[in-house]
């Protein structure tokens, strides 16, 4: 057991945990951020991504201790208050979304492609959501919706 | 129907209601609720897909650290606890019905998968009870496992109860008449398809917390279910034998099910049954290496096709001979998927005068086999498009035209086909001209050139199918075989504001059906469609209702909602004419008013509900207060969705890998609610059915191990695998419900396979190539090329 502190969505979190808890868990279960999902055990679905400092990562694939001191914003912490960020917005108005189980990890994954590569193409966004799988909605509205989502933020 | 004039209504593009709490992190999935004093539940799963339990010692775990209890087969049959049930069984030929093994909730004496259940751990964290659960010795003496279902007959004997491994084998339609019409054709095509093994894969991996009350001993049980008034009526009434009234099943957000969450589970009745017997809420969710091992797969299928041509190439006969995998238990609708989902739609979109089918569901020590989006139509479509295309190239003909001449005629409708189904209503060349002009056909030969110059095999394929969804007429469920009703319900309740709740019967677990369902009742009732909230997934609120599968929720949920809405406007027009003093006969209700027909007197929606609930003016000896409606629908036929797909492709002949470059899909989904949620669904379809032909594949060694219980080694499609979709439509709208809808949700997935493989063979048929087995990996297809440029050079 050891103590880990680190800033979630703007606010400090110390917890007491297991020293083999893994980020994800750290968030799901110590903090109750529910927002961000776990669907699969060998990191390739990106239901669990979230930003740490900045950079999207798979929480199921680090541990907590390894995110000691960082900033994490999960999909709890994109909106403005009740206003939706734009890439959220974007999935919204482009029907990005059906069960909404990866829906998370691929609106973190978009808002740091987008970040990083403004004038991003369809062929890019392709590539760049390798790392996330949809099964409901065959990634047509993702694509648009991130395209829209990139025009909102600037591109 | 109501015409599309408000921004909110039927056919508008209303944007989800449900959105926001999903892109905001705030979905409440089964594994996100916890319960105060909650344990945890992991199975120990057998290791081995074929063996006698010689013994089983807990001892060592039962002390290890944090565990409350450690229970095997034996404890569940000392309790009497029930397994799951099969909801629908089909004759044999022979006389006999389907054989019926027993499903034990933990093994009891045997294992019969990789993943069967074997024990149970609940500890205070799933780490300790992973932990204990290392410390469980079985003691298994190995039996030879049987993988190869096509030759199972052969194998070691899986189940008592089932002679030759063969759960049933069964028939339909006119043998003599179809071998008469083979024995006489002009031409006889024949065909031999695999239906490739697939693992539905929704996200959200399964999960149940369940939760004992003991002042009042009854149950609650959140879990991922497409239909939670069926869980609870199967686990209370064939399980354990309590009244529906003492469990409570509530399925909140689910995300995503694809058939693979119709069922009943050993999980979940194993997670209500220790909630009693620890005394605390237990929950379990799977890995994803669970979900592999213990969702039903689906398809697993092999088909023996021939067709029979006359000298015009007119289709006389159709005979399929199938063999089917059905794992090592029955679940809950695998009888029907294979047999009355899949036999009764080999007529097609054509006029076929004899058809005969066989189908033998066969055991095997694989996971079990049930629904998986189409369900037993995507398997028909395969084989008869695949069949279509060859024979077309066989004869000489194009394939859109060879499809052309044999399809039904749009006067033949109703069409009784000679596979039991009556096609309401269709139009079949309006979808495929309209698919070949989206994908630009007839300049197709063009680009094949062009791209030949590049040195790359570039191949269209199409695929004109037709699906029976809306489950279904109840009497007609019955009488093949089904077990259960297959009405919808739904309850619209008006408050006292003029607000409305309505709570259905059916399940959303992606669909939309908050949003689509308000579409409807907004509509009908001309009020905003923010005035309208849709309640489901939860017994104590909802109706009792049969769920969500078979693209069924709009054309029966839908219908009942529209029933129940029907019956608040009659009801309303009674107090209307009381409160303007006129006769019921003589009140119009439009846009949300009830007007006395000819004057301007007038009564809006909200006062009526206002004067239903405060009945101090109201007509209270012939009219009961308030303004709630239950509605019931049985429908009275299947709905027949159809459409044309095509596909187009490039294949590199340096590493075989296809490339999707264009898609065109026409479909006729009747009157559309929403379109973007209609075509949301289409994408999805298709994404299913592209991972069916070029990607996905469910293996099993001969030890019965799955090779692909992984993302690493189970090829899912991702974004960049796909092309964008052109998605279009024609309406022949249905003549049996209300609303003319039929349904879209399993389309894309029925209609893509057989567009993309027959792309694939037109890509290379240069070479001389003309089969091609799903998936067309990379390999197979660099193989296919290699192995055809060596005879050649022979």
């Amino acid at each position: 057991m050891g103590e880990i502190s680190l800033k979630l969505n703007g606010k400090l979190e110390t917890k007491d945990v297991a020293d083999n808890t893994l980020l994800i868990d750290f968030i799901r279960e110590h903090v109750g951020l529910t927002g961000t999902h776990v669907g699969c055990d060998t990191s390739q679905c990106g239901a669990c991504v979230i930003h740490l400092d900045g950079v999207s990562v798979k929480a199921c694939t680090m541990l907590a201790k390894q995110a000691e001191g960082s900033e994490i914003v999960t999909i709890e912490g994109l909106a403005d208050g009740d206003e939706l960020h734009p890439m959220q917005q974007a999935f919204h108005e482009n029907h990005g979304l059906q069960c909404g189980f990866c829906t998370p990890g691929m609106v973190m994954s978009a808002v740091e492609m987008v970040t990083k590569n403004k004038n991003i193409s369809e062929d890019e966004i392709r590539k760049g959501l390798e790392g996330n799988i949809c099964r409901c909605t065959g990634y047509h509205n993702i694509v648009q919706s991130v395209k829209a989502g990139a025009a909102k933020m600037g591109g | 129907m109501t015409e599309v004039t408000k921004i909110d209504g039927i056919g508008s593009s209303v944007r989800r209601t449900e959105d926001k709490k999903f892109l905001t992190g705030k979905g409440r999935y089964t594994d996100d609720i916890n319960r105060p004093g909650q344990v945890q539940a992991y199975f120990l799963r057998s290791d081995v897909a074929h063996a006698e339990i010689k013994s089983i010692d807990t001892k060592a775990a039962q002390s290890a650290p944090g565990v409350v209890g450690v229970f095997t087969g034996s404890d569940i049959a000392a309790d009497k606890v029930g397994g799951p049930i099969c909801g629908w069984v089909v004759p044999c030929r022979d006389g006999s019905s389907t054989k019926e093994p027993p499903h034990p909730l933990l093994a009891q004496g045997k294992v019969r998968f990789v993943g069967d259940a074997v024990a149970v751990v609940v500890a205070e964290t799933m780490e300790q009870a992973k932990s204990a659960a290392e410390l469980i010795d079985v003691d298994y003496n190995e039996l030879t496992p049987v993988v190869d279902f096509v030759n199972a007959d052969e194998g070691a004997q899986i189940h008592e109860e089932v002679p030759n491994n063969c759960y049933f084998d069964w028939e339909l339609g006119d043998e003599s008449a179809t071998n008469k019409a083979i024995e006489s054709a002009a031409k006889v095509v024949k065909l031999s398809v695999r239906n490739n093994r697939l693992v539905p894969n929704a996200m959200e991996p399964r999960s149940a917390l369940a939760e004992y009350d003991s002042l009042d001993e009854s149950y609650t049980l959140h879990t991922t279910s497409q239909n939670p008034h069926l869980t609870r009526l199967v686990l209370a009434a064939f399980m354990f034998a309590i009244p529906e009234s003492k469990l409570r099943v509530i399925a909140p957000d689910v995300g995503g099910g694809f058939g693979s969450k119709i069922y009943v589970y050993i999980e979940e009745a194993v997670c209500v049954w220790a909630s009693k017997k620890i005394g605390r809420p237990v929950k379990w969710t799977a890995d994803r290496t669970q979900a592999f091992l213990t969702d039903c797969h689906g398809r697993d299928h092999v088909n023996d096709v021939q067709l029979a041509l006359d000298e015009n190439n007119k289709i006389i006969g159709l005979r399929v001979d199938t063999v089917c995998n059905l794992g090592a238990y029955l679940s809950a609708f695998s009888v029907v998927v294979p047999t009355i989902l899949h036999g009764t739609l080999l007529s097609g979109q054509y006029d076929i005068p004899a058809i005969y089918t066989n189908v033998k569901g066969m055991a095997t020590n694989t996971v079990n086999v049930d629904a998986y989006r189409g369900a037993g139509r995507p398997e028909a479509t395969y084989l008869l498009e695949r069949t279509m295309e060859t024979a077309a190239k066989e004869v000489g003909m194009d394939p859109a035209e060879f499809r052309r001449i044999n399809f039904i005629p749009k006067d033949a409708f109703p069409y009784q086909t000679q596979v039991a189904l009556q096609y309401d209503i269709g139009d079949y060349e309006p979808h495929l001209d309209k698919a070949m002009e989206m994908i630009d056909y007839s300049n197709f030969e063009k680009r094949r050139a062009e791209a030949a110059k590049r040195g790359m095999y570039r191949g269209i394929g199409m695929s004109s199918y037709i699906e029976a969804c809306g489950l279904a007429p109840s009497a007609v469920v019955g009488a093949l075989g089904g077990r259960v009703g297959q009405w919808e319900s739904a309850s619209v309740r008006v408050n006292p504001t003029g607000t409305i709740s309505v709570f259905t019967g059916s399940h959303s677990h992606g669909q939309g059906h908050a949003t689509t369902f308000a579409q409807i009742v907004a509509d009908k009732l001309g009020i905003p469609m923010e005035n309208v909230e849709v309640i489901h997934g939860d017994t104590d609120k909802t109706p009792f209702g049969m769920g969500s599968y078979g693209s069924r929720s709009l054309a029966s949920g839908g219908s009942a909602i529209s029933k129940a809405v029907d019956k608040i406007i009659n009801k309303s027009k009674k107090i209307a004419a009381h409160l303007l003093e006129a006769s019921e006969d003589d009140i119009d209700f439009k846009d949300g008013k009830f007007v006395v027909g000819g004057t301007d007197k007038e009564k809006a929606f909200g006062e009526i509900a206002l004067a239903a609930y405060v009945p101090h003016n109201y007509p209270l000896e012939t009219l009961e207060p308030g303004l709630e409606e239950n509605a019931f629908y049985d429908p009275t036929n299947f709905v027949f969705p159809s459409g044309t797909h095509i596909a187009e492709v490039e294949i590199d002949p340096a590493t075989g890998v296809v490339e999707v470059v264009d898609w065109a899909a026409c479909d006729d989904f009747g009157n559309l609610v929403n379109p973007m949620i209609v075509e949301g669904q289409v994408h999805g379809g298709i994404a299913q059915g592209i991972g069916q032909a070029l990607l996905e594949d469910a293996h099993y060694d001969e030890n019965g191990q799955l090779l692909t219980a992984s993302y690493m080694d189970y090829c899912m499609p991702r974004a960049d695998d796909l092309p964008s979709f052109k998605v279009g439509y024609t309406n022949t709208p249905c003549t049996h419900n209300d609303l003319g809808v039929k349904g879209c949700g399993e389309a894309g997935a029925i209609a893509s396979p057989p567009a993309l493989i027959n792309a694939v063979i037109d890509a290379l048929s240069p070479l001389g190539v003309t089969d091609m087995s799903m998936p067309a990996t990379p390999q197979k297809v660099w193989k296919a090329i290699q192995e055809s440029q060596s005879v050649a050079a022979e």
